[in-house]
C-alpha cells in the first residue's frame, strides 16, 4: 500500500475480498474452489486493475481460472476479463507503472528466490530483480538454483512434511551460502515456508516479501 | 503384472530420505543429467528452436494419439508386409501369454532382453522363469538390478542407486568374479558373461522407443549396443511396445531422435540408433527368422479415453521430468511403487494400475512446474496431477481417498471464503485458539491439528496477526485514499 501510494497510484482494498480459491483447487475440491473464485470475481470485476502481491494467487487467477471454469462459459468469460487486468505486484510496478525505482532505500546484501508459479506460470523473472536493483543501498546477490522450488507446494507441505523439508534444506543451504542478510520473494506461501524453517533453526537471515523491502525508506531499516 | 506398491509411498520415501548412500547417488547423478541437458540444448539450439521442436513433437504425438486406431491398423499392415506378426494385448497377462506361446512353440531355452519398460509392467521375466526359460537382461543397469532382484530406480538409469562396491559383490556372488573397485573391470566381467548369453539365446525381447506406422520400422535408442545384439543375433525377435509408441512417418524420427537423447542424458546422439524392419529377408546375411510385435494396452486405454489425461501418452520416456523434479531428486524412484517414477510416474500409475493403491501419487508433487518446462513433448504434468486430484476429491474413482482432515478443512474454508464477515469470524476464532501456543508471533506446536503438526515438526507457523489487514484498512489506511473502494490508476 505504502509503495503504491508513494508511486502515486490510487489504491483501494475491496473489503469483501477473501481468497482466490487456489487452496481448494490444488486439493482437487473444484466445486468449492469455483464458489470462492466466483466470489473473487464478484468483488473484483468492476475494478480497473487488480494487483496481487503473491505469485501463486496471481497465477491461479490468470492461468488456472481458465481450467476451473472450462465448462462454464459465462463465468469463464468473466474470469478471463478479470485475469487480463490482474497483475502481480512487481510486474505491475515495472511494466504498468513503468519504473524500477520506487524511491526505496535500505542497506545490505539480499538474495532473491524465484517462486515457482511466478516464474513458470507467469514467466516473471526480471521485474522483481529490477525492483531490488532499484533500492538504494541494496545489492542483489544471486543464490545457486534460485529457480528451484522451496518444497512448499501448499497441501504437499503438510501431507509429506519430510520430503517438503528435505527440499527446503537445499534452498536454505543456498540462501546461507549466498551470504545475503535477507531473502526476498514474491509469494506468501514460499515466504511462510522459508521463514518458518529459518526461525525454527535460528538462522540469521530475514525472509522478506518484496513489498516489505520496497517499503523501506532508509529510516526504518 | 508387476506388483503395485504405491500405497507405501510415504513410508518408502521416508526410508529413501534417511538413506545417506542413496542421497549421495541422487545428488550426483541428477546434477550430472540436469547440467548435461542444459549445456547441449544451449550449444546446439538455444531456447527458441528447442521450444519450437518441442511444440512440433507434441503436436505429432498428440495427433497420432487422436487417431490411434488408424495408425495401429497402418502398423499392422506394414509389419505384415515386411513378413512379421502383430499382436494386441489388453493387459499384462495377455501379453505374457503371447510371449510364452511364441517361446514354447519354438522350444526356447534362453531369452536375451534389451531394456523395455513395458516388460517391467508385465513382469515377463518372472513368467518365463516359472516355465523354465532363462531371461537375461543385457542392458548393464538392468542386468545389475536383475541380479539384485530389484526394479528399475530410474526410467533410463535403472541401477543408478548402486555403488561400484555393491555391483562388485553382486558379480562375485552370481558370476564368481574377483572383487574389484575398477568400473572398467566390472564392465568387462559383465560383457564376458553376457557374450555367452548372446551367443546361446534362441529369442531376443526388446522394447521400442518408436514404431513407425508407414514402414513398420521399430526404432531402438541404446548406448550399449545390446539392443542391436538382441534384435539381430537370436533366431526370434519379439518386440514389446506400448501402443502409444507410434509415430506416423520415418521422417518424424529426425525430430524425435534429436529430442530424446538430449532430454535424457544430455547426449547429442545416442551411441546406437537401431532400426529394425522385420525378419531377415532372403537377401539378408543375418537377422532373425521370425519377427513379432506385441502392442500392449495394460491401462493405456484409461489414459486415452480421458481427454485431459490423453496427453500423458505422448511421453517418450526420456526421464527429464524425473531428473529435474525436486521430489524425485530427494526420494528417487522406488518410493513411487511401480514401474514408472517421478512426475510422469505420479501421472500414469494411478490410472494405469489402481487409484486406491496409488492415491498418494497425485499429491506427491509441489506443482513447481519444472517437469512441464523440460518435457520434450510438452506434457502439462501439473495440470494432469490437478486433474487426478480433482477426480479423487469428487470420488469419481470409487472410494473417497481424501482424508477427513482435508474434507473438514476444505468445508470450513469454503464456509469462510464466500463472505468476508464469516472469514473474520473464523479468523478471530483462529486467533483465540492459537493464542496459547504462540510465542513472539510464532506457533511452534499445535496439539489439536494433525495436519498442522506435519508442518510444525520442522517449521514455525506464523501466529495470526493481532489485527487483520481489512481491519487495519478500515481503521487507518482507507482515510488516506480518494476512492475507498476503488483502484483507479493514477
Amino acid at each position: 500500500m505504502k509503495v503504491l501510494r508513494r508511486l502515486g497510484v490510487d489504491v483501494g482494498f475491496p473489503e469483501d475480498q477473501t481468497c482466490c480459491g487456489q487452496i481448494a483447487f490444488n486439493g482437487g475440491f473444484r466445486s468449492h474452489a469455483a464458489d470462492v473464485a466466483k466470489h473473487f470475481l464478484d468483488v473484483f470485476e468492476n475494478e480497473e486493475q487488480v494487483v496481487v502481491p503473491s505469485g501463486s494467487c496471481a497465477s491461479m487467477i490468470k492461468v488456472y481460472y481458465r481450467e476451473l471454469f472450462e465448462d462454464d462459459p459465462e463465468t469463464l468469460e468473466r474470469a478471463q476479463a478479470v485475469g487480463e487486468k490482474t497483475r502481480e505486484l512487481s510486474d505491475y510496478i515495472v511494466n504498468v507503472v513503468g519504473t524500477s525505482d520506487v524511491g526505496a532505500a535500505s542497506e545490505g546484501l539480499v538474495t532473491y528466490h524465484d517462486a515457482c508459479h511466478l516464474l513458470r506460470e507467469l514467466r516473471i523473472k526480471e521485474a522483481p530483480r529490477d525492483l531490488i536493483g532499484g533500492v538504494r543501498g541494496i545489492e542483489l546477490q544471486e543464490m545457486e538454483d534460485s529457480n528451484a522450488c522451496c518444497g512448499f507446494g501448499g497441501l504437499f507441505s503438510v501431507k509429506f512434511p519430510e520430503i517438503s523439508t528435505a527440499i527446503l534444506d537445499e534452498k536454505l543451504k543456498n540462501i546461507a551460502e549466498s551470504g545475503a542478510g535477507a531473502v526476498v520473494a514474491n509469494d506468501c506461501g514460499c515466504l511462510m515456508h522459508i521463514r518458518g524453517a529459518m526461525e525454527r533453526r535460528g538462522m540469521n537471515v530475514r525472509a522478506m516479501h518484496i513489498a516489505e523491502l520496497l517499503a523501506e525508506d532508509g529510516t526504518d531499516g | 503384472m508387476a506388483e503395485v506398491k504405491s500405497a507405501e509411498f510415504k513410508k518408502a520415501s521416508g526410508r529413501a530420505l534417511r538413506d545417506e548412500k542413496l542421497q549421495h547417488a541422487l545428488e550426483h547423478v541428477m546434477e550430472h543429467f540436469v547440467g548435461a541437458r542444459a549445456n547441449i540444448i544451449e550449444s546446439d539450439f538455444g531456447d527458441e528452436s528447442w521450444e519450437s521442436m518441442r511444440t512440433r513433437a507434441a503436436a505429432i504425438k498428440q495427433s497420432t494419439l487422436e487417431h490411434l486406431d488408424y495408425y495401429l491398423d497402418m502398423v499392422d499392415k506394414s509389419v505384415r508386409r515386411n513378413g512379421g506378426h502383430v499382436y494386441f494385448a489388453d493387459d499384462a497377462a495377455q501379453a505374457n501369454a503371447i510371449v510364452l506361446d511364441i517361446a514354447k512353440r519354438n522350444g526356447v531355452k534362453t531369452v536375451i532382453k534389451s531394456k523395455s519398460m513395458v516388460s517391467e509392467e508385465m513382469g515377463v521375466n518372472h513368467i518365463l522363469e516359472r516355465e523354465g526359460i532363462e531371461p537375461v537382461e543385457t542392458d548393464l543397469g538392468e542386468y545389475i538390478i536383475q541380479l539384485a532382484g530389484e526394479t528399475p530406480f530410474h526410467i533410463i538409469a535403472p541401477a543408478m542407486h548402486k555403488t561400484r562396491q555393491e555391483v562388485s559383490s553382486l558379480f562375485q556372488e552370481w558370476l564368481k568374479t574377483a572383487p574389484t573397485q575398477d568400473i572398467k573391470r566390472l564392465c568387462v566381467y559383465a560383457r564376458d558373461a553376457l557374450r555367452e548369453k548372446f551367443a546361446a539365446a534362441d529369442m531376443g525381447i526388446s522394447g521400442a522407443n518408436f514404431v513407425v506406422a508407414e514402414t513398420g520400422t521399430v526404432c531402438l535408442v541404446t548406448n550399449e549396443g545390446n539392443g542391436r545384439m538382441t534384435t539381430s543375433a537370436p533366431r526370434i525377435h519379439v518386440v514389446l511396445a506400448g501402443m502409444e509408441k507410434i509415430v506416423p512417418a520415418i521422417e518424424d524420427l529426425a525430430l524425435f531422435l534429436r529430442l530424446l537423447p538430449r532430454s535424457a542424458t544430455g547426449q547429442r546422439i545416442t551411441s546406437y540408433n537401431t532400426f529394425v524392419g522385420g525378419p531377415r529377408a532372403p537377401s539378408d546375411e543375418d537377422g532373425p527368422e521370425e519377427f513379432h510385435l506385441v502392442f500392449v494396452d495394460n491401462g493405456r486405454l484409461n489414459l486415452l479415453r480421458d481427454e485431459v489425461m490423453r496427453e500423458a501418452l505422448r511421453c517418450i520416456r526420456c526421464g527429464a521430468c524425473l531428473n529435474h523434479c525436486p521430489v524425485y531428486q530427494k526420494i528417487g524412484g522406488h518410493a513411487y511403487g511401480w514401474v514408472y517414477s517421478g512426475p510422469i510416474g505420479a501421472v500414469v500409475t494411478p490410472p494405469m494400475t489402481n487409484m486406491k493403491v496409488a492415491r498418494d501419487l497425485p499429491y506427491a508433487s509441489t506443482l513447481c512446474g519444472t517437469c512441464k518446462d523440460v518435457c520434450p513433448v510438452k506434457i502439462d504434468i501439473p495440470r494432469l496431477l490437478l486433474h487426478l486430484r480433482h477426480k479423487v476429491a469428487e470420488g469419481a474413482l470409487g472410494e473417497r481417498s481424501t482424508t477427513w482432515m482435508e474434507r473438514l478443512f476444505v468445508g470450513q474454508w469454503h464456509g469462510a471464503m464466500r463472505n468476508r464477515r464469516a472469514l473474520e469470524g473464523k479468523a478471530n476464532l483462529g486467533r483465540l485458539l492459537t493464542r496459547p501456543f504462540a510465542r513472539g508471533g510464532k506457533v511452534r506446536k499445535l496439539p489439536f491439528a494433525p495436519m498442522v503438526s506435519g508442518w510444525t515438526a520442522s517449521r514455525d507457523f506464523p501466529a495470526p496477526a493481532p489485527k487483520s489487514f481489512a481491519r487495519l484498512w478500515r481503521e487507518e489506511l482507507a482515510q488516506d485514499n480518494v476512492h475507498p473502494n476503488g483502484m483507479e490508476q493514477r
